[in-house]
This record gives structure tokens, sequence and C-alpha cells, in this order.
């Protein structure tokens, strides 16, 4: 389901990219982040990271600020994650791999993902924020991690990609959660 | 006494060299009542460190060892404890967590609080009979309060001895964590502030467990092979640490005296102090060997091996972590009940460090530390899965004994954690545990 959405998304995406070359840049809409949100969050409620990792451009990040410097920078506040793309792909790799302790066996999470609004849009690259309540069970206890994300998301040969992709939490401190074992 | 047994909760059978405790303590309630008083209201205290509070009226507000307490530093310069509570009718004088006062004024009944925690203002104060008196109302302050090198205790005990004497051997340990830096070291903003569904006492374990990482951590181990670290021999050392001349690959566990231990290894990855690893880059080799350098003119070349090439997993009795590891973690925690805890962790740098620097000691420290690090959450797991193990109370006791007749116990051994549960047991029952046989 969440896989036809995303190609719709592409297929819209491509065609009004080849109909408007020589004019200015197609503005991503609301309703094709929307979908590429959703499509993302399926893949990680999937535990389809292989597939979640062709998201992302070649100089990726990650980012989970702490939860009291929540709009501080990486290099002068200590972050709970902030992954480079070389970070990331090992990430994957740990969790996809047998000795992801905390993931192993997986918890499973579900995403609800709202509030989708475009923060700012240059055509091929736009700034996008949206709502989440992601919720991780595992021994029969659930955390519930809410928060807002903040995409930056580029346009690839007609399709979205994630170039940034920050969470921010509400939560004042990771407690009960303990910690943020699968990608956020 | 207490309606619970003191008697065999640590075993400690040198004769035999086994090392035995009891599960009960980490489960039953009742132990966690006289842990507040015996360990966190006779020890000190990790509260704050002076680099949070720069400037005058500086404060920081949290809770250390369960209790709300503000941190602040006065017009007069001197760095104050005050017990976060109204000594009118209690209500929190100080709700933010950090922040510059001249005085905290209470929302309640609006009386206000000096920075010194005189009581300063009444509204209405006629309405109070003459034996009213506002110096009897002075928020309440730890007993002690001291400082080591910018790492501020606090005591809750009046006869508690000196600050210095009650650190013993780990002064030795935070001098080497500080004399990285000519400039003083501070904390760096960012709190990693998580919880652990487990004992505390098992954090303390878990800190300076040298014996785990190859297993617990192995995906870690793997993401550092990926990064072009040969780390093969290194995390198993079977030898002791040459710590002179860097020689081999070796490790060393000491007891610090007073229930504080450290495990002293050399580093098999890099440290944003003078070691430099493939995964730092090129660019940052010239500045790394400058800084290493520089440590050799200052210290000699043997302390500066030491401070630059080994790492060292600190535990200060009862709750306070220093690692100097990837990068330098403050760690402090404290139990809500016997199946929860509540951790702090910051990053302590040099201060005035090269932004360049700066970025690369986070991303060390994250690759490995803290709740969304390539570590802790597996430590968190492992320690949240003893927990719940403990459920089966027939299986009564934890084994601590490896190392336990080595003349050399080395990172992988289990001295430093047998080095806090004998201070831990003496506080608790008032006698040493030496000597205690087990069952055969
Ligand atoms: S409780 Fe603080 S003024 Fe009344
Ligand atoms: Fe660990």
């Amino acid at each position: 389901m969440e896989r036809t959405n995303d190609g719709v998304a592409r297929t819209r995406l491509a065609v009004r990219c080849l109909s408007e070359m020589s004019e200015s840049p197609p503005k991503v809409t609301r309703q094709e982040v929307e979908d590429f949100l959703y499509a993302e969050a399926a893949l990680l409620d999937a535990w389809r990271l292989e597939e979640w990792l062709d998201l992302l451009t070649e100089d990726a990040r990650y980012l989970v600020p702490p939860t009291d410097t929540r709009d501080g920078d990486p290099v002068t506040s200590l972050f709970i994650v902030a992954d480079d793309i070389v970070r990331i792909r090992s990430r994957v790799k740990q969790l996809l791999g047998k000795s992801a302790w905390a993931e192993k066996p997986r918890s499973r999470t579900r995403r609800l993902i709202s509030n989708v609004r475009i923060v700012e849009n240059n055509g091929d690259s736009v700034k996008a924020a949206a709502n989440f309540a992601v919720y991780r069970m595992r021994y029969e206890l659930i955390d519930t991690y809410v928060g807002c994300y903040e995409y930056e998301l580029i346009v690839r040969s007609g399709k979205l990609k994630i170039r940034e992709r920050k969470a921010i939490l509400d939560l004042e401190a990771l407690r009960p959660h303990g910690k943020i074992s699968f990608i956020l | 006494m207490d309606g619970v047994s003191l008697h065999r909760l640590v075993i400690d059978d040198e004769a035999r060299g086994l090392f035995r405790v009891n599960r009960r303590i980490f489960t039953e309630p009742e132990y966690l009542e006289i842990e507040r008083r015996r360990i966190f209201e006779t020890c000190w205290i990790y509260a704050a460190h002076e680099s949070e509070l720069p400037r005058p009226g500086d404060f920081v507000s949290r809770r250390v060892a369960g209790r709300p307490v503000i941190a602040i530093r006065g017009d007069d310069g001197a760095v104050r404890v005050l017990l976060n509570t109204c000594t009118h009718r209690g209500a929190l004088v100080c709700r933010e967590d950090r922040g510059n006062a001249k005085s905290f004024q209470c929302p309640y009944h609006a009386w206000t609080f000096s920075q010194r925690g005189e009581l300063i203002g009444v509204p209405g104060e006629e309405s109070y009979s003459p034996a009213f008196d506002r110096k009897e109302l002075t928020l309440g302050q730890p007993a002690r309060v001291d400082t080591y090198r910018g790492f501020i205790f606090i005591n809750f005990n009046r006869d508690a001895g000196e600050l210095t004497d009650y650190l013993a051997g780990a002064k030795e340990y935070l001098d080497l964590v500080c004399d990285q830096s000519e400039t003083g070291m501070k904390v760096s903003q960012g709190l990693q502030a998580y919880s652990i569904r487990a004992n505390w006492k098992l954090l303390v374990e878990n800190s300076y467990d040298g014996y785990h990482a190859v297993s617990a951590h192995r995906r870690y181990m793997r993401f550092l092979e990926d990064t072009g670290i040969d780390i093969k021999g290194s995390m198993n050392p079977r030898q002791e640490v040459d710590l002179g001349t860097g020689a081999g690959k070796g490790s060393r566990a000491l007891d610090l005296g007073n229930g504080h231990a450290v495990i002293e290894y050399e580093s098999p990855w890099g440290r944003p102090i003078a070691y430099w690893a493939p995964s730092f880059g090129e660019s940052a080799k010239g500045r790394i060997e400058a800084a290493r350098r520089r440590l050799e003119e200052r210290f000699g070349a043997e302390r500066a091996w030491r401070i630059s090439g080994t790492s060292r997993n600190l535990g200060i009795f009862p709750n306070l972590v220093v690692n100097d590891i990837m990068a330098v973690t403050i760690r402090t925690f404290f139990p809500l009940t016997p199946d929860y805890l509540e951790v702090n962790a910051w990053s302590l740098a040099p201060a005035n460090e090269h932004p360049q620097d700066a970025a690369l000691r986070h991303d060390n420290f994250l690759t490995f530390l803290g709740p969304g690090g390539f570590a802790t959450p597996d430590d968190i797991e492992m320690l949240e899965t003893c927990q719940r193990g403990f459920a089966n109370h027939e299986v009564e006791w934890s084994d601590i004994s490896r190392g336990m007749k080595s003349a050399h116990p080395l990172m992988s051994d289990e001295l430093q954690m047998r080095a806090f549960w004998r201070r831990w047991n003496e506080l608790m029952t008032g006698s040493h545990a030496r000597g205690s046989q087990c069952a055969a």
C-alpha cells in the first residue's frame, strides 16, 4: 500500500519535472511530502532498513538533539544521535545484524505522523516539518516518543531524498524510555 | 533491625577466591531505604560542575540523590548549594533547570530568598508574631559542600570527613582527566537524561566492567573495525598494562579506597585528547600530534602517554562515574525504586576547545555513549534483563569472583566491583564481609 503511494508520488514528480524542465523549477507539494513521509514511516516500522537507506542522499544526516537543548547544534552541544551517512549505514547494518542486543529481538514500532507542513520551498529542495508519536513495544511495555520532525528534502532524478532528518523530542528526558535503540 | 536481614548480603571468601552478592539487594525496597540513609546521606555526592556556573548569579537546579537542589554562584563568586524547598510551606522556590538569578521568589506566597538562601522578603510580615524570625527560615543547605578540580560535591552528614580524604586514590584519576586541558575542563551543553529499568548498583558494576565489552558491545567493536581500527587482542588483554612505555596491549584494575575503583587500559579507540585514529581523518592528525607534543612538554613523555593514550573508567562511590574513554563522560544516577534509576550524563571537554576538536569529540562520544549510541542501549538492555531475571529468587547469588586470585587484576576482571561491594557492605551493615565463606 505504502509502496503504491510512494510510487504514485514519484511518477507524478517525474512527469512534472519533465514537462516543466525549461520553466522555473516545479514546487514540491505538501501532498508529495506527506506521501513520502508516510512511506518512510512504513519502511521503518517494517524494519525494511536497506530500502530506507535508499531514501537518503550521500551526505545525509540523522539527528536527535538532547532533550534540554532542542535548538542546539551538534558541534557545540552533545546530542543523543548525530549520525553522518557513514554512521547511519553502520547503524542500519548493526540493527539488521546479530548483536544489537537492545533490538534483538526487534521491538515493534508504530509511527503516527501528522501536521505535515512545508516550511521552506525552493523548488528542488524543501524544508518540511511534521509531528510524530512513535510507539515502541518491547517486553510488554510501551514507550511513546513524541516530538517533531524537521526534514531537509531534495529532488534527485524526480524523486524526493532526505538530506537531513532531525527528530526533536518533546520529552523532557528519555524517561522511562531509557534509550533510542531503533531509528526514531 | 529495619525488618530485613543484613546478614550475608556479600560473601567475600578470599581463601577460596569467591565473591558473591545476594540478589535480594537488587529487588527488595527495604534495602533501598537503608541505602538512602546509610549511603546517600553519608557519602559525598556529585551535584554539579563549576563550569556550569561561569558568572555570578548562574545557577542549575536539579535532583541530586533524589532531592531538588540549586547550585548557584553568588555575586561574591562562591558556589553554594541550596535545598530547593520553601521554608514557608514547601514549594520549589526555583523551577527552572538553569539560569541566572539575583534571588529566588517562591511563587506560592512570594517569600523571597537571596543567592545565599537568606529570607529577604515576606509579604504582610506584620501579621506574624514577634517570635517570627527570618534567620530561622533560611533555605536549607546540605551539611557540607566542597569541590575538587571543578567537581562540586555535597554531603548530608555534618560529621563526614573532608572531600579530599574521601576521594582517596580517585583524586589521581580525576587529575589525569583534568590535566588534559591547560584552560580547565567544562561541561558541554546538552544533557543526556535517561533512565534504566534496573537497580542502580547494576549500573555501577557495568560502568567499569571490562569483561562485557567483547560480547555485549560486539556491534561497536565491528563498527571500530569498519573504521579501520585493529581491535584484535586489545579488548580482552591478557597482560598487565605497561603504562610507562605503552608497549603491548594491556590493562589493570585498581581499588582506590573508600569504594572507588578504576580500570585503566591502552585505548583501542582514538581519543580527542592527543590520540589519533583513522576515523578522525588525516586533517585532524596535525592538531592531535601538536596536542600530544604539548602534553609531553607539560608532563613528560610518560604522563603524557598516560593522559592521552590510555583510557580509564573511574567509579567514585557511590554514584559518580567519570569515564575518560572515547570522550569524557560524567555520569551520575539515583534510584527511584529498586528496579528503576535515573541517569544524568554530560560530556566534559577542555574549555576553549577548537571547534573542530569539539565536533570530533562529540562524534566520538556518540558512537559509543549515550542512549542513542552504539553501545549504551545494549548496556541498558543487559541491566534490564538482569533485573527481570532476578524474579527467579531461588537463584540467590550473583558472582563477582573474576580475577580474585590474580596478582595483576586486569580490566576484564572484577576487582573494581569488589571494591565497590566491600564498601557498600561496610556502610550498610557496619561490618566487613571479608572472610565470609561460601557454602561449600
Ligand atoms: S510555600 Fe513558599 S511562600 Fe508559601
Ligand atoms: Fe558497556
